[in-house]
């Protein structure tokens, strides 16, 4: 395998996730170029060589003209595979350069097997194991699947020219507005998945987080739908929390929200399913529905 | 203005899931099958876009065996104008390419100033097909919006990063969208909706006659995930449950002390 591995840099940063790649391509004993719109001043810091395309004239979003970087780059490392991580960066170009390679992609992959790539299938209840039939494939890297790399070296960097080009504008980012609760500071985090059922039951969620000496979080769907407030939202994209104890309430484990709680110290579920993801990383599954439970378990605490 | 929004039917992610015989994918009996939760913001969003277009025309396309006409049929009942469906019975032995070739090569010459689809889908997740059909209509994609608006030819939106970050995204009609959860509040089809959209016109068309694409993956095999086991299962009455639980955090953790 030759691999050209696509790093990440956004507001003036690279991203830390791009050494996922490199633990990647090491993991595979893969040779390995590496390919980045960004700055010389912030190089990632291995051996090898870097195709570097200057982010003051590539812009940090212009997808059409990212994937024409991307192709030249893979065309001058003569690679075979083309790494992203399987992020807002990388699953939306990914697509855009394995047609244009005429390659298969292969998505979210979580380990390489002997004969091909294993990826999770139905909310991980499943696991695919799939290999590309074309000469060159694109794959996209599950977020935390792989060992970033220690940082340690320094590129060879190769500068791309970059053309002007594009079919999309950029207008600068959003971020979220702060709330009112820091979970990240949090010994103890209660969340409320789809389980609590609706959103009056958030309020017995609250209660047990008081009850525990904790703060309440909520999964994604619980915030789409409006019951919580986005600043509670634990996942990759709301917090990622590490507390001491860590309890999953009616939580089924999306991947998105496993990696954002997956280095709690304790973690507890209380779920109707056994066989449902966040079963595979708690310390504790109560097999109960969590509007019975979470009431008698309150009442314990503070009786 | 012809619009159009790809959806996908799916199994409940709730549900029990079991390999098939052959190995390959899960088995489809005994599960209770539902729109993909993504495309369900797609099609709130292109319903919007009918709305507010005066004489807009808003197609609802599906790919799959039988089955799937009941997901269509709800999403006529949200307000889609007609339906396509292309008829495929082992769609799931495609891979994203050729399903995106086939709504590709059925979308390129009907003029579509809009097409919505999912992120992604539910099952696999490969966040795919929409940015496929983009560039295989050499339409520019949006991706990933929890934010849209449409003015003047002009879409603009909004991209959900990582971190709670957002960035601010626009480009020019006609184009591609993926929609991200928690774009919209996606409508409950009403009753005199639902006897509506029985009248609504649903085309069949075979796969076969959409110059279907070979796979370019092909899956070996469908395994469920290794058990690790590691964890403590509790059942049983509530009551006890609970004391029995608050003994095991006073052992195992320092938050009860």
């Amino acid at each position: 395998m030759k691999a050209l591995l696509v790093g990440e840099y956004r507001e003036g940063k690279l991203l830390e996730s791009s050494y996922e790649l490199i633990g990647f391509a090491q993991t595979l004993g893969a040779e390995f170029e590496l390919f980045l719109v960004g700055s010389t001043d912030q190089l990632p810091q291995v051996d090898g060589k870097l195709h570097l395309a200057d982010v003051a004239a590539a812009g940090e979003f212009n997808p059409a003209l990212h994937k024409q970087l991307v192709l030249d780059a893979a065309q001058k490392a003569g690679a075979d595979t083309i790494v992203f991580l399987h992020s807002s960066y990388g699953w939306d170009l990914a697509p855009r350069v394995a047609l244009a390679l005429n390659a298969a992609q292969v998505s979210e992959v979580v380990e390489a097997a002997a004969d091909g790539y294993l990826l999770p299938a139905c909310n991980s209840k499943l696991r695919r194991t799939v290999k590309a039939t074309t000469d060159r494939s694109v794959v996209t890297l599950q977020v935390g699947a792989f060992m970033a790399a220690e940082p340690g070296g320094t590129p060879q960097v190769e500068e791309l020219s970059v053309a002007a080009g594009g079919n999309t504008e950029f207008g600068g980012y959003e971020q979220a507005e702060a709330g009112e609760v820091d979970l990240g500071k949090a010994e103890v985090i209660v969340s409320a998945g789809r389980g609590v059922g609706k959103p009056e039951n958030v309020a017995m969620i609250e209660a047990l987080a008081k009850a525990l000496g904790g703060e309440y979080g909520a999964s994604r769907p619980v915030v789409d739908a409006g019951w919580v407030p986005h600043d509670r939202q634990v996942g990759t994209t709301g917090q990622v929390v590490s507390p001491k104890l860590y309890v999953a309430c009616g939580i089924s484990g999306a991947i998105q929200h496993l990696a954002g709680m997956k280095k709690s110290e304790f973690v507890l579920a209380i779920n109707t399913d056994k066989d449902a993801p966040i079963a595979e990383i708690a310390d504790v599954l109560v097999v109960a529905d969590i509007k019975q439970f979470a009431p008698a378990l309150t009442a314990k605490l503070v009786g | 203005m012809n619009i159009l929004v790809c959806i996908k039917q799916v199994p409940d992610m709730e549900s029990r899931f079991k390999v098939n015989a052959v190995g390959d994918w899960y088995d489809t009996a005994d599960l209770a099958w539902r729109m993909n939760e993504y495309d369900e913001y797609a099609v709130e969003q292109a319903v919007q876009l009918k709305e507010q277009v005066a004489g807009a025309d808003l197609t609802v396309l599906c790919i799959g065996g039988e089955r799937v006409k009941e997901t269509m049929k709800k999403a006529l009942a949200m307000g889609c104008d007609r339906g396509v469906h292309i008829l495929d019975e082992d769609s799931y032995q495609k891979d994203p390419y050729a399903i995106a070739s086939l709504i590709a090569e059925f979308a390129k010459d009907k003029n579509f100033a809009l097409i919505f689809t999912g992120l992604q889908s539910q099952d696999r997740g490969s966040a795919q097909v929409g940015g496929m059909v983009a560039e295989l209509l050499s339409l520019p994609s949006l991706t990933t919006l929890v934010d849209f608006s449409y003015v003047d030819g002009n879409v603009s939106g909004k991209r959900e990063l990582e971190g709670g970050t957002r960035s601010r995204v626009s480009c020019s009609a006609p184009a591609l969208v993926t929609c991200q959860l928690g774009l919209n509040t996606p409508r409950y089809p009403t009753l005199p909706n639902i006897m509506k959209a029985k009248r609504k016109e649903l085309l069949s068309i075979p796969a076969a006659d959409l110059n279907p694409q070979a796979a370019r993956l092909q899956t070996l095999s469908m395994t469920p995930p290794e058990k690790k086991g590691s964890g403590l299962i509790l059942e049983g009455d509530p009551a006890e449950l609970a004391d029995r639980l608050i003994q095991l955090l006073k052992e195992k953790t320092t938050v009860l002390a």
